[in-house]
């Protein structure tokens, strides 16, 4: 029996392998490290008001002890629900349009126009719905709120919409034409499906992006003392709430914005884990 | 001149099929027993922007025959096969000139749709939809037809039979297709394109990416499909086109050299170039 020749590597690639794999270590624990901080912090100092009444009662008058954010909660769910109503819808049928139809002019136009759209900053995306919609309706509301949280959803949802189905390959959509489906049929009935888990998830990352966006709402859902009715009165929501509390003098306020970070950061945390669980339910489908 | 030189020059190359290329006397195709030209092509180029893929191609695809085209890596086979069913039109700057005709009619008389019902194919790769089993072969049939369960359930298994796959996923056909192996995944693209009743099946290169025993269960069902279907299958294997052809088309750098009875071609090809071909001198 011969000796097994063992081969070590050079010391020089040794050293830079060991070098590069702390220092790549270090970076994902100082990643991991922020947002680990960031959550125990919010916790540490908003423990005190997260009770249960921090989520169903309404804001209490300054002085008076306990209150909550009830009426923050119900205006951010109301305001993501209208956004996406209106971003997703506009963002899936031009991602569509952008992967399977787009020539090159008009889709080099859509594609430079969306990515100027994703760099416009957010507050003037809410000087651009205050003008268009606050001030000819005379009043802030949920309806102008929406409005602008989703025109800034659309280049996100449109951009990874239209990733998602140029990423199905080219041997499935020829699979179904050669079976005699049209052009739409085969998109509609192959390659969507196949991208549809894909696509949820840029879906709910999108959701989660525009739900801690503050400045377009300063200018078009406002805030609220109390509970919104409707659609077209100004409400509460967790961005300006923190905001607004963040930056008054009083101590249980600033508390009380510790706390509402602390739920919207969960809240989105959530979102997040629930969509890589539906990305990686997808790949097992696909995959078998 | 040139152009009708080079078409009779192929005439002369494949004498036992041309002599009913050019008659239109149904009657003796009868009376010689041989087959119904399925398509027949004149004077074919095909051009992807500026590079000419396929050079003045004639030739005849017999009717319920296995017709093998062999030759070099990119010669146009596939180019060939993939202008049958009009596939190539989906490659943006692409031109095609000459006729094919589809039985009796101009190719690019019928709406591409059908066509591509008519005639089906089946790529080198398996690509089954994410789907599962069952809608994968249900998948042409919704598109046209309105079945009911129980008539659906029966042509899907006739299918499933058909492409010899039956007895291998019938626990399974709510599974999804990519769960099974990559020559049973062919064997399902096949019966896929079965289901809606094809007349003519195009195979690239099907068994290109299966071991021997998915390859040998591919073959035998080409004799059963030849029943009631054309087929054109492209092959880099010789042996496998000396066992299931009927009939060999030999390609070289976009035009065709020969096409014969298979048994011709490997066994007395007019042509050096084949002869060099089969006999692994070159390509
Ligand atoms: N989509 C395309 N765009 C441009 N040129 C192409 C395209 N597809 C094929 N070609 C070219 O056309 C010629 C014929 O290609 P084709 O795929 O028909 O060859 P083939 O005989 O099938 O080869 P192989 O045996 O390798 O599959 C080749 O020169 C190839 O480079
Ligand atoms: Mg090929």
């Amino acid at each position: 029996m011969s000796a097994a020749v063992v081969a070590y590597p050079p010391l020089r690639r040794r050293v830079v392998n060991v070098a590069m794999l702390t220092l790549s270590g270090l970076c994902t624990l100082l990643v991991v490290g922020v947002l680990l901080t960031i959550l125990l912090y919010l916790l540490w100092n908003g423990a005190h008001s997260l009770t249960l009444h921090f989520f169903t009662q309404l804001p209490a008058p300054v002085g008076e002890p306990g209150g909550g954010v009830r009426n923050a909660i119900i205006g951010t769910l109301k305001l993501l629900s209208l956004a996406t109503l209106i971003g997703v819808p506009i963002g899936l049928l031009g991602g569509i349009y952008l992967s399977e139809f787009a020539g090159g002019w008009s889709g080099f136009a859509v594609r430079y126009t969306t990515d100027l759209l994703n760099g416009v900053p957010s507050v003037v995306m809410g000087i651009f719905v205050y003008t268009l919609v606050v001030l000819p309706m005379h009043h802030f509301s949920t309806l102008a709120g929406g409005i602008a949280l989703g025109i800034m959803m659309i280049p996100i949802a449109l951009r990874s919409t239209e990733d998602f189905l140029r990423a199905v390959p080219r041997s499935l959509r020829e699979g179904g034409l050669a079976l005699g489906a049209s052009k739409s049929e085969t998109i509609f009935t192959i390659v969507i499906p196949a991208a549809i888990y894909g696509i949820l998830t840029g879906i709910l990352l999108d959701i989660a992006r525009v739900a801690g966006e503050t400045a377009p709402l300063l200018f078009t859902a406002f805030g609220n003392q109390y509970d919104s009715p409707g659609w077209l009165q100004p409400t509460a929501s967790l961005p300006v709430v923190i905001y607004n509390y963040a930056i008054s003098p009083y101590d249980s306020w600033h508390q009380q914005a510790w706390a509402a970070g602390f739920v919207l950061l969960s809240g989105l945390l959530a979102v997040s884990v629930v969509a890589r669980l539906i990305l990686a339910r997808g790949k097992k489908l696909s995959h078998g | 001149m040139a152009r009708s030189f080079s078409a009779n020059a192929v005439q002369i190359r494949r004498p036992d099929i041309d002599r009913f290329a050019h008659s239109d006397a149904a009657a003796e195709r009868e009376r010689n027993q041989l087959p119904w030209p399925q398509f027949t092509v004149a004077d074919l180029n095909f051009f992807y922007g500026n590079h000419q893929a396929l050079k003045n191609i004639n030739l005849i695809v017999p009717n319920r025959r296995v017709t093998a085209f062999i030759g070099p890596s990119g010669c146009g086979k596939t180019t060939l096969l993939r202008t049958f069913n009009r596939m190539n039109e989906t490659v943006p700057n692409t031109r095609v000139e000459g006729r094919i005709r589809l039985g009796e009619h101009d190719l690019f008389s019928y709406p591409v749709t059908t066509l591509r019902r008519v005639v089906g194919m089946v790529f080198q790769k398996p690509a089954p939809f994410p789907k599962s089993i069952f809608d994968n072969v249900a998948y042409g049939l919704r598109l046209e037809h309105r079945l009911n369960k129980r008539e659906m359930a029966e042509k899907v298994e006739q299918s499933l039979r058909r492409a010899a796959l039956w007895d291998e996923v019938k626990d399974k056909l709510h599974q999804s297709a990519n769960g099974i192996s990559g020559g049973q995944q062919q064997r399902l693209c096949i019966a896929r394109a079965l289901a809606v009743d094809p007349e003519v099946l195009l195979l690239d290169e099907p068994c290109s990416a299966l071991d021997p025993i998915s390859t040998a269960k591919i073959e035998d069902l080409l004799f059963e499909l030849k029943e009631f279907c054309t087929i054109v299958i492209v092959t880099h294997n010789m042996l496998q086109a000396a066992r299931v052809a009927d009939y060999v088309g030999f390609f070289l750098n976009g035009e065709l050299i020969e096409l014969n009875r298979a048994k011709h071609i490997f066994q007395n090809p007019d042509q050096q170039q084949t002869q060099d071909y089969i006999t692994g001198r070159f390509g």
